[in-house]
């Protein structure tokens, strides 16, 4: 069976964990790796037979075949390579802060940009606690929800960590746009623990209809949970729902699968992860079209 | 006589203690009273800094920003200041808080964690602020690591660096090697905050003095998170008699602290049990109040939560994972129970 051609930009830790996961995929091909100098990583990855060039987003144009692109750069780089991708036709899927299109969570709302050029991955804490934000606002509403993510001061990257704001607002963004709250706040707190610590995060969320129950809410986060194990199968619920009042609580953990990341890098793994799912919905829609 | 500059944090570190419930008159009156006592910074925002107020770490009764406003129109002298936790707050909040009246920010990460502030410390000199970079739970790094985190604060501007023994487990020999190993290091003054939890505070704050460092923080009748800080009225006393000048109206200190601040106090400053476990376990010491609450609440020992958090290397923001622990501690009990 034929496969839809990708490539990814930036060859660094994101970019060569996303490498992996697209070699286990059955619908994507890794077409090419683009960098913008010949790096450790870029030599590294032809040694392993992967086409690279060394053009950046234009090597990726010039290539000719690439359908979904993979931007793993900085939000300055991707602002440069949207308007470029868009016009040749490529979906592009920004793992940067640049935000130029509309923010994807696959789990709550890939059918609504099936169809856009660009999507914006959020954060890694976005990807791993707003679905639950929205798995408790679709049964009981959100007046405010606030998530806590906490990650090993080792899958912090030197981009999170010179604009660590970044993630709080942007998070923060997505909590209402995404996950149905009428108010939103995200914290993050790096631990240097080691052993390093897995990804854990708390999720709150202040409803708006208490009657619904205990109940329904905890199935609808449980369904959510095998919605997001079926591609990150390292999601696991630590605290169940507790509902006081108004507030629900429920706290999370994400061990990555360690395609090329350590386990406890599950941050990185579901940001990639959840890209990599929406990835192969569309290039199973291409290969149909085809 | 060696001179000591002496930041007040009543009204933040404080804050925890009263579980962030001040009102616009209660900052008033302490805003004041310590800029009549001459002091020269005064810290005000929720415990957790400014946008600190969440489920997480509880909810302001008042809205910071009012009470900052509240206390800039009381203070003629003294640099009215907060503090600002990079994950937590952002840049976008101290320009908030600095429309309200804020001259001063203290940016603070946990102790290994200093390049989160660059963005943050560049962003307030620009703003033209008083800068601290401000490291925490300096329990857990030795100086030498501990020096080269500061001298990442110190190059993205700070103008002075600020050490915190968060979860008052240090000694005063403990305290004496980080604050002579960044004097040593370090261009810019450095300086010291210490928790009560076994009653070192005092002792440690004015080992830290004797050491070289030139700002101190203390507290009204050494309200704080856990078992507090240092006694600012007991720390005036100490210093005056060890032949450091603050510059501080020492009579002036207990009045307030005994007539303004003691009646707005929830419970005496005391060093209780969950205190003693903190600094004893070495955990943050906001951690204190949520962790009788969540011992309420599952039914569980609050020092067998304090205990696990200290296994588990719990750092300072992580009040979440009392919940967390506590869940597990009772799964484990049930699970024990068949």
């Amino acid at each position: 069976m034929s496969k839809v051609k990708v490539a990814i930009i930036g060859p660094g830790n994101i970019g060569s964990d996303l490498m992996f996961k697209i070699f286990r995929s059955e619908n994507l091909e890794m077409a090419l790796m683009a960098g913008i100098r010949e790096s450790d990583n870029i030599i590294r990855v032809r040694e392993m037979g992967v086409p690279v060039t060394i053009d950046g987003v234009h090597g990726v144009l010039a290539h000719g075949d690439i359908r979904i692109v993979f931007d793993a750069t900085s939000a300055a780089s991707h602002l440069d390579h949207a308007p470029l991708l868009k016009e040749a036709g490529i979906v592009a899927f920004d793992l940067t802060p640049a935000a130029v299109g509309p923010y994807l969570i696959p789990a709550v709302n890939m059918i609504d940009l099936k169809h856009e050029m660009n999507v914006n991955m959020v954060t890694c804490g976005g990807q791993a606690t707003i679905p639950i934000v929205y798995a408790v606002t679709r049964v009981a509403g959100g007046k405010y929800a606030e998530i806590v993510a906490c990650i090993s001061s080792y899958s912090a990257g030197p981009g999170t960590r010179a604009n660590i704001d970044e993630f709080t607002e942007t998070t923060a963004k997505a909590i209402v746009d995404v996950g149905g709250a009428d108010r939103g706040k995200a914290i993050i707190i790096l631990n240097p623990a080691d052993p390093p610590l897995i990804m854990t995060n708390t999720i709150y969320v202040q409803i708006k209809d208490t009657s619904v129950g205990l109940d329904a809410i905890t199935a609808s986060v449980n369904e959510m949970v095998a919605d997001l194990q079926s591609y990150v199968p390292g999601f696991q619920l630590r605290v169940p729902p507790m509902l006081e009042g108004d507030k629900v609580t429920v706290s999370v953990q994400v061990e990555g699968a360690g395609d090329y990341l350590p386990t406890y890098s599950g941050n990185l793994d579901i940001i990639n992860a959840a890209a990599i799912s929406a990835a192969e919905i569309i290039a199973a829609d291409i290969l149909r079209e085809e | 006589m060696k001179r000591i500059h002496v930041v007040d944090t009543t009204l933040r570190d404080g804050s925890h203690a009263v579980s962030h419930s001040y009102s616009i008159d209660q900052v008033k009156a302490v805003a004041a009273g310590l800029d009549a006592c001459n002091l020269e910074f005064i810290e005000l925002s929720h415990g957790d800094g400014i946008s600190g107020s969440s489920y997480n770490y509880g909810f302001s009764e008042v809205e910071e920003l009012d009470l900052l406003e509240a206390a800039n129109s009381v203070i003629h002298n003294a640099k009215l200041t907060v503090l600002l936790i990079p994950g937590i707050g952002t840049v976008e909040d101290l320009k908030a808080a600095q429309a309200r009246g804020a001259t001063a920010v203290r940016v603070a990460t946990h102790v290994t964690e200093a390049d989160i502030s660059q963005q943050h410390i560049v962003a307030a000199k620009e703003m033209g602020m008083f800068t601290v970079g401000f490291l925490m739970m300096v329990h857990m790094s030795e100086p030498e690591r501990i020096v080269e985190q500061a001298k990442l604060m110190e190059s993205y501007g700070a103008d002075y660096l600020n050490i915190a023994d968060s979860a008052g487990f240090m000694m005063p020999d403990d305290v004496k090697r980080r604050i002579e190993a960044l004097v040593d290091a370090l261009e810019i003054p450095i300086g010291f905050h210490a928790h009560n939890n076994l009653g070192m505070a005092i002792a440690n704050s004015l080992a830290a003095v004797q050491s070289g460092a030139t700002y101190i923080d203390a507290t009204l009748r050494g309200l704080g998170a856990g078992a507090g800080n240092t006694q600012l009225e007991v720390f005036q006393g100490v210093v005056q008699r060890a032949g450091f000048d603050t510059g501080l109206d020492f009579y002036g200190l207990m009045d307030l602290a005994e007539n303004v601040l003691e009646p707005m106090m929830h419970r005496s400053q005391t060093i209780g049990t969950g205190s003693t476990m903190l600094g004893y376990a070495g955990v943050y010491s906001s951690f204190l109040l949520h962790v009788f609450n969540a011992g309420i609440k599952f039914g569980i020992d609050p020092r067998d939560i304090l205990v696990e958090l200290g296994h588990r290397n719990m750092v300072g923001g992580q009040e979440d994972m009392i919940i967390d622990v506590a869940y597990q501690l009772t799964q484990k009990k049930s699970a024990e129970r068949y």
